[in-house]
């Protein structure tokens, strides 16, 4: 194997001399504990090199040994339920060498290599099989596990066996004797190829009603949520990667904080997805690269995810990529060109950073798999965005911001007032309506963007009206505004707010949320009549009916809301004109 | 890291820039490895390597490098990181930054040499935070619970009593069904030694002072000193937590000096400065600290961490107090409003968060009613806040009846919820407290809280 010296060691950052051979985005081995590391610059016969754990201790002349591999993860079964650092080294694995402190220079393989899985071939000697053909499949958990021939690869099978095999072991050959295993590598810094690119217009369905009525985002999407230090980032990223309705989940702890990550690993195995009747852990892949980590495996914990999310994509699944916090990743980035003395960009960022945001986002989408038969997967990935100072205007938010679909923005405002999710209606956007119009409309109701409409009139009213409040107090404004103000109340309160705790209310169904939210504007509606029939506001607001809409989230029987509705005419309609 | 067996005195020094030193010619030397450095008059410092390119070490000298010159200074490499020498004895014993005894009294005899900067906790391997801490603060009990394993900052602003309000938690911390009181690990970093004598004067009232490691690094010691503080005190902290099987909670004051600390080297070392010259690395530097609280997995014991900062002209958005909160499990806000107003401890609790509030609270833990009590005193407050702020406009008669109970509500929940002094209630007078004051709402308006629950503690005072 070819070495060359280290010369220079910064930080994460260190320099080698004599590295003829060398390649960009090359893995290489540092020093005599060999350390991972990245090639990331090239000069002369001189690579500048990220390494991948704590530097200390490392001496000039050391030597440095290429391997000619691009930074790759093992694909294969068995990453579900598993839990990575940023570079698939399986983190209870490293736990049983080095106990509970990481320390430096280990190697593991990401999949288990003693496992034994049941392989059951899908297609038989002699027949043709290109990248992407279903070799067979393996069962892993609850999900059909499919092997598939890599990309790239084509040939006629001459030999393909049915049994137990690890994920090393040959099951097949093809012409050129080539060998196929359950697993194979690929370089996560490269987008798997795929067909074609599809349209998007299937709703990503998470439960949470701020994001499935107001401003939801397709399969295949992409979505971000800026927000400062807590104003619920993270919440949110848990509660979409319990409830999402993909079959996939791979959720990226970049940079964040250890006991976040506790938290999942101890509350994933508990829940029960309700749409498969299996815990929620079987179906999630973690990355979790904390922030005490090493940085430049944070910056690569990312495309070790994606990677990985596009893996099971190949497979014709709905995979939901969830990266938390995509800030951390551009910081990384920021820190390790800072140690290369590149010339900064805007606040010290690489010039870069925003041809590097773009390309991760690019790797979302709903696409049509390779191969012979025709499969549609897709990854929606959702960046969570730290903004230093909850300061939009900074350069990760605004690179984000040009490459997202929906855009969820948290404000801090919200959060003080424990209003969560604090998902600002007036800034958010989706830009996936028109796309989804089609799918709510037949499998919701016809109503929906109607409805949806209405509700982002009454909030946007509400904020023109508290203008005036401000300066002139709400009782000098007309009945009619004070009933608007009033509703605005109640879809804030009894539709926006969403306990992402209450064990009723931490998932709602796409058909209560419409049920809530035809209830409200029918409120609203009768309100609006009442009032113009001379019936003071004062009236409507004493009715039982209010307090039953303010139950509304907690009703298990959904035959209950619709009920109101008849109520609402009811009692509303019978209120006279106040003649006082 | 294998020592050197030869030692070798370079007298190589070819510059010297602020608290660092280049020596020239040297070989095999290891990153981060620690130097001592013997000046022209015989004074001996420490230093650590910072960085080292063929020929040329960087060292960051801690004690700084007044005196030091460029012809007969002497360098030698140690060929090991920073350590320190770790010992139970510690308790009731006061250390330099670097751990050296600075109370007159012997050199502890060590029971292990650890590295200051210790590795990363395997995420695995960690364990779930969930016993609540009875701080006896009720803002901080009832609405942003702390609890063992978390580490829960003060961002405080010059001149507001962070200190009292750290004391007071060390003080009355403890953890309900246990008597188990908590070892205290306290790291000043640049304090000034008023404040020090402080929380010696503190500890000592209550006969607290032996469970308490002090590491001291004041306001006249070498700034660089402040980067190995902290690290110091949690090494130590985490020997006693994982290797005694004590609950230790660190203190650490002030994190603003130690980021000036960094800044200051950065700078010398000429790098590519980020926000307001902090250098770009300042999230990963302040997560190294951070992020060493916690419990482990079939480990007795465990950190907690209580840093306190100073924000610069009480801006929650400079880069220190973000970058703070965006590591640490929430924050404690204190207000110089509220303080102007004689109101103590000065806790603004909108700005305040726990994010782990949940996992310490509840029925079996706390209370069952103390979620919805929680988010119904932050939303009645903030309600009141905000109409406080229009009745400044447009005068308190043309508010409604309703805004007028909120106004009262948050002007008596500052008084007698936030304001309770230096005094320590448990969580059951706290919660009581607290319905007296929900009470004066009428009914219909406390969304948040589940009817059962109303019904159990609602008590208006009859009219």
């Amino acid at each position: 194997m070819q070495t060359g010296k280290v010369s220079r060691i910064s930080g994460p950052v260190i320099v080698a001399k004599e590295m003829k051979g060398a390649k960009m985005y090359d893995v290489v081995k540092v020093g005599e504990s060999e350390l991972s590391g990245e090639i990331i610059r090239l000069y002369n016969e001189n690579a500048v090199i990220q390494v991948y754990e704590d530097t200390v201790g490392i001496k000039v002349g050391e030597p440095v040994s290429l391997t000619g591999m691009p930074l790759s993860v093992k694909l294969g079964p068995g990453l579900l339920s598993s839990i990575y650092d940023g570079i698939q080294r399986p983190l209870p694995g490293l736990a049983e060498i080095s106990g509970d402190f990481i320390e430096r220079g280990l190697t593991l393989s990401g999949l288990d290599e003693r496992k034994l899985w049941d392989f059951l071939p899908a297609v038989k000697e002699n027949s043709k099989v290109i990248g992407g053909s279903i070799l067979g499949t393996v069962q892993e958990y609850h999900i059909e596990h499919k092997i598939l021939v890599p990309p790239f690869v084509s040939g006629v099978i001459e030999e393909i066996n049915e049994g137990k095999f690890t994920v090393d072991d040959p099951v097949c050959r093809i012409s050129g004797g080539k060998a196929l295993t359950l697993s194979h590598k690929w370089p996560v810094r490269k987008g798997r190829p795929f067909k074609e690119k599809l349209d998007m217009n299937l709703p990503l369905v998470t439960g949470q009603r701020i994001f499935d009525s107001l401003f939801p985002v397709a399969k295949g999407g992409t979505a971000m949520i800026p927000g400062g230090f807590g104003t619920g980032k993270t919440v949110s990223e848990q509660s979409l990667a319990k409830w999402s309705d993909t079959q996939i989940i791979v959720y990226i702890g970049c940079g964040e904080r250890g006991n976040e990550m506790t938290d999942v690993l101890k509350e994933f195995p508990e829940i029960i997805d309700t749409r498969t009747g299996f815990p929620l852990i079987q179906r999630t892949v973690l990355i979790a690269n904390t922030s005490n980590m090493p940085v430049a495996a944070r910056e690569a914990s990312i495309y070790t995810g994606v990677a990985m999310a596009e893996y099971y994509r190949d497979m014709g699944y709905d995979v939901a990529l969830m990266a938390d916090s995509t800030s951390r990743w551009g910081e990384a980035l920021r820190e390790v060109s800072g140690r290369l003395e590149e010339m900064p960009g805007e606040e010290g960022y690489p010039a870069y950073l925003a041809a590097r945001i773009a390309a991760f986002y690019e790797r979302a989408g709903r696409v049509s798999c390779l191969g012979p038969d025709a499969r549609a997967g897709s990854i929606t990935i959702i960046g969570a965005v730290s903004p230093p100072g909850g300061d939009f205007s900074e350069p990760i938010t605004q690179n984000t911001l040009r490459v997202s679909g929906t855009f969820w923005a948290l404000d801090s405002g919200l959060a003080n007032r424990r209003h969560f999710p604090s998902v600002n209606w007036v800034r958010s956007y989706s830009l996936y309506l028109e796309n989804l119009e089609m799918w709510f409309t037949e499998n919701v109701s016809c109503d929906w963007r109607k409805f949806r409409e209405q509700v982002m009139i009454i909030l946007q009213k509400e904020t023109e009206l508290l203008e005036i409040v401000k300066l002139v107090g709400a009782d000098s404004l007309p009945e009619q505004e004070k009933s608007i103000l009033e509703v605005a109340r109640m879809i804030r309160e009894d539709f926006l707010q969403q306990s992402a705790f209450d064990p009723l209310d931490a998932y709602c169904s796409l058909e209560k949320q419409f049920l809530m939210i035809r209830t409200i504007i029918k409120f609203s509606d009768a309100l609006s009549q009442a009032i113009a029939r001379g019936v003071k506001l004062k009236q409507v607001m004493a009715l039982p009916v209010k307090d039953k809409i303010s139950r509304m989230k907690q009703e298990t029987d959904l035959a209950i809301i619709e009920d109101l509705i008849a109520e609402i005419d009811k009692s509303i309609g019978s209120l006279e004109a106040d003649r006082e | 890291m294998k020592p050197n067996l030869v030692t070798v005195d370079y007298n190589t020094v070819s510059g010297i820039s602020g608290p660092l030193l280049f020596v020239d010619n040297v070989l095999n030397i290891g990153y981060g490895e620690t130097a001592v450095i013997t000046l022209p008059d015989g004074e001996i410092r420490n230093g650590q390597v910072l960085d080292i390119s063929e020929g040329t070490a960087i060292i960051q000298v801690f004690e700084g490098t007044n005196s030091t010159d460029t012809d007969l200074t002497k360098v030698r490499f140690t060929g090991r990181p920073s350590e320190i020498d770790v010992s139970i004895d510690m308790l009731g014993r006061v250390f330099t930054g670097m751990g050296r005894p600075r109370d007159n009294g012997p050199s502890i005899i060590p029971e292990a040499r650890i590295p200051i900067s210790g590795n990363p906790i395997n995420p695995y391997s960690r364990d779930k935070p969930e016993d609540f801490i009875e701080t006896g603060i009720s803002a901080i009990d009832a609405l942003n619970t702390l609890v063992r394993g978390q580490k829960l900052p003060i961002f405080a602003g010059a001149g507001l009593p962070a200190n009292s309000l750290a004391a007071q938690i060390a003080r009355q911390a403890r953890v309900r069904g246990s008597d188990e009181s908590f070892a205290v690990v306290f790291s000043a970093m640049g304090i000034t030694y008023k404040d020090a004598a402080f929380f010696k004067n503190e500890f000592e009232k209550t006969g607290a002072l032996e469970r308490v490691v002090f590491f001291l690094n004041i306001a006249d010691d070498p700034t660089v000193e402040r980067i190995a503080t902290p690290r110091s005190a949690l090494a130590t902290a985490e020997f006693l937590a994982f290797h005694h099987d004590l609950h230790v909670l660190v203190i650490l004051t002030d994190m603003t000096n130690y980021c000036e600390a960094l800044r200051e080297i950065s700078t010398a070392r000429e790098e590519v400065p980020g926000r307001r010259g902090y250098p770009g690395y300042m999230y990963t530097d302040l997560a190294t600290i951070y992020e060493r609280a916690g419990r482990i997995k079939g480990k007795k014991g465990s950190i907690t961490q209580v840093p306190i900062l100073t924000m610069p002209d009480d801006d929650i958005t400079h880069p220190i107090p973000d970058l703070t909160g965006y590591i640490t499990e929430g924050q404690i806000v204190l207000s110089r409003d509220l303080h102007r107003r004689g109101i103590s401890p000065p806790i603004d609790v909108l700005p305040c968060l726990s994010r782990l509030m949940n996992l310490g609270i509840g029925e079996g833990k706390t209370r069952i009613d103390h979620r919805n009590v929680a988010d119904q005193l932050y939303s009645a407050y903030a309600n009141g806040r905000d109409t406080r702020r229009l009745a400044a406009i447009v005068g308190e008669d043309a508010l409604s009846e309703l805004d007028k109970i909120y106004l009262a509500f948050s002007d008596s929940f500052e008084k007698r919820f936030i304001g309770q002094g230096n005094i320590g209630r448990s969580i059951e007078e706290t919660l009581q407290i607290a319905w007296e004051l929900l009470s004066t709402i009428p009914q219909g308006e406390l969304k948040r809280i589940k009817p059962e629950l109303i019904k159990k503690y609602y008590k208006p005072q009859s009219e």
